[in-house]
């Protein structure tokens, strides 16, 4: 029973921190439209500076400044929001695509300089002794798992309160404008890009952060956490629960990470060792046709906010031609 | 520094230009960017060996062509990867990228491309495992030709291979009826379709010629380096920046583009190592974003 709650705990705490990562990318994509197939660069980065602000020092590479946590998360907020703002001032001004394709590329070099960049990330052994919040209870494990659980619930529920806030401030309410008629917004005098710029940094200081979370939960880091497998899950977790809902990000998450680890558990169960890598890919494909069927049957997810009123295709004129001979 | 990163880049060019051709016509004329056109290299390579091997399996091993490390039966299996590569591109577009184009939202099909791209790649993997494998185990002699560089038959035949199709993708282009309607669609869609095109015939069109070279760039890879289930996505990033640095829907400049990168990626490769290629196609990507977003032989926005 004791076991029970504990991986309880353990599960949560982890369902939570893909929940922060969601949480972001609703803020990009469900609520401005912003694509982001980069994600895990972005949260990759937030775990690295934490890593590197808080560990103690290690002569094998730079630093190490054995700083206090929050001063990591707090860095790794700065870093994270800034790199987001330097990838959205190079493409926000040019179609939408060209962010997806640069967002790719910049997990893309994260990853390299997360490998090959040894004097700074550790190479492709990571970074380890990074310090646990509550590391002192690590001996009694229910409670340590229960210490981290609280301190990620606070953190989550602190990022939830604040992004519902915002979306229903005058801030969030330009960022919707723009995702449902750019034009109208602009004739309003709403800089476009300015506001898109600020929403993707926001959102990439909120990846970085829980970055940072996940870095001092585990207490070591490595470049394969930061895979693109990653970022899809994440897309799957905010899919589901419905893109532009931060309640649906919240649950969606769980929701995927409940599907993601039971089907894991069910595989290693099913398979014998020497086949869980071919069946881990299996799974893979799994979720990739998953979100394929979501996108096409139910593309609003579970608690989804997407434009109301279709502007081009099949459904745009339906709707017209109802109004038409509705008026 | 030695000259043997021009064929080195050269022959990497051909493989990210014949890919980038796929790349820039889904984008120009689907208007799209397909994040699943790397797997569909991998795949087009995976069905090519698969017909290889079984053409070994009836006919017996075939002997190479000349000083080649490939025999006729390669050929002839690139033909039905090709075929494979297309048909896969057509089929993918049918169950999920059409219904989704339909509804209207350009960025929603990117995504779901995203999440083909994985299905696709996992599903390779869960077949042929991770393991790098290759068309031949024979090794080359390199043939020196001045100017301290060398070269294999194979390299050799490769380049010609590259420059026929990429000429034959052009006339196609420029002097065919099918080629000027897929023209007519990328540069004004309405007016494509107030004018009679056969837009569902184009969109066959594009597909074909995407999934086809896309499959003879991952033969290439495989030929040349080996053959992986990843081997497509790698391509990816190159693949993208070589499209926008050559001006999207341009086919002279998504070669040309995937040209420059390779030999990029081949200098870089020698001056601060090879950990660092992939990061080539990022920076030249992130230049051109900020100096000529329209690429080389872009034109604006309509």
């Amino acid at each position: 029973m004791i076991d029970l709650i504990g991986y309880g705990a353990f599960f949560l705490s982890t369902a939570l921190i893909f929940s922060l990562v969601t949480l972001g990318l609703n803020l990009q994509w469900g609520l401005t439209g912003l694509f982001n197939v980069g994600l895990a660069g972005f949260v990759a980065i937030g775990a690295y500076t934490s890593a590197l602000l808080t560990t103690p020092d290690d002569p094998a590479r730079l630093g190490g400044f054995g700083l206090p946590i929050l001063v990591g998360w707090a860095g790794a907020m700065v870093v994270g929001g800034v790199a987001a703002a330097l990838t959205g001032i190079a493409t926000l001004r040019l179609r939408s695509d060209y962010l997806a394709i640069t967002t790719f590329g910049v997990a893309v070099v994260v990853q390299l300089v997360a490998l090959n960049a040894q004097k700074l990330t550790g190479g492709p052994f990571g970074i380890g002794f990074i310090p646990r919040p509550f590391g002192s209870l690590a001996e009694t494990p229910l409670l340590f798992n229960l210490s981290n659980l609280a301190v990620v619930s606070a953190v989550t529920l602190i990022a939830y309160l604040a992004l519902e806030h915002l979306s229903r401030s005058p801030w969030g309410r330009v960022l919707k404008a723009l995702r449902e008629d750019e034009r109208a917004a602009i004739s309003l005098g709403k800089s476009a890009s300015f506001y898109r710029v600020q929403a993707f940094a926001v959102g990439g200081a909120i990846m970085a952060l829980a970055g940072a979370l996940q870095a001092h939960f585990t207490g070591f880091i490595a470049p394969d956490n930061y895979l693109p497998i990653l970022t899809f899950q994440v897309w799957v977790m905010l899919i589901v629960g419905g893109s532009g809902s931060n309640l649906g990000g919240v649950v969606g998450s769980i929701l995927v990470w409940a599907i993601w680890a039971g089907s894991g558990t069910l595989t290693s169960f099913l398979f014998p060792p020497e086949q869980q890598a071919r069946a881990a890919s299996l799974q893979i494909v799994a979720i990739g046709v998953m979100l394929c069927v979501i996108l096409l049957v139910r593309p609003n997810g579970l608690f989804g906010d997407r434009p109301k009123r279709p502007r081009f295709g099949k459904r745009a004129k339906l709707a017209a031609a109802k109004s038409g001979s509705g008026s | 520094m030695s000259l043997q990163f021009i064929v080195d880049g050269l022959l990497t060019g051909s493989m990210i230009g014949l890919g980038a051709i796929g790349v820039t016509l889904t984008y120009s004329i689907l208007r799209f960017s397909n994040f699943a056109h790397g797997d569909f290299m991998a795949w087009g390579t995976y069905a090519t060996l698969a017909v290889v091997s079984a053409i070994g399996a009836t006919f017996g091993k075939m002997a190479p062509i000349g000083p080649l490390s490939f025999g006729w039966s390669l050929l002839v299996a690139l033909v039905v990867g090709m075929a494979f590569t297309a048909l896969l591109a057509l089929l993918l577009d049918k169950v999920l990228f059409s219904r989704l184009r339909s509804q209207g939202q350009a960025i929603i099909v990117v995504m779901a491309s995203f999440g083909a791209s994985m299905a696709l790649r996992s599903l390779l993997e869960f077949t042929f495992t991770s393991r790098p494998t290759y068309f031949s185990r024979a090794i080359q002699i390199a043939m020196p030709i001045g100017f301290g560089i060398r070269i294999t038959p194979d390299q050799i035949a490769l380049l010609l291979l590259t420059a026929v199709l990429v000429l034959g993708v052009h006339l196609l282009m420029t002097r065919t009826q099918t080629g000027r309607s897929m023209q007519a669609l990328s540069q004004n869609a309405a007016l494509a379709r107030i004018v009679g095109i056969n837009v569902a015939k184009v969109v066959r069109v594009t597909w074909i010629v995407g999934g086809s070279l896309a499959c003879v760039a991952g033969v290439m890879i495989g030929i040349l380096v080996q053959i992986r289930p990843f081997m497509g996505f790698d391509m990816l990033l190159p693949m993208f920046a070589a499209a926008i640095l050559g001006g999207i829907g341009s086919i002279p400049g998504a070669v040309l583009g995937g040209l420059i990168i390779g030999l990029a990626e081949a200098g870089a490769v020698q001056l601060i190592g090879a950990e660092w290629r992939a990061a080539v196609s990022f920076i030249i990507l992130m230049a051109v974003l900020f100096v000529r977003p329209i690429g080389l032989f872009g034109v604006g926005e309509r």
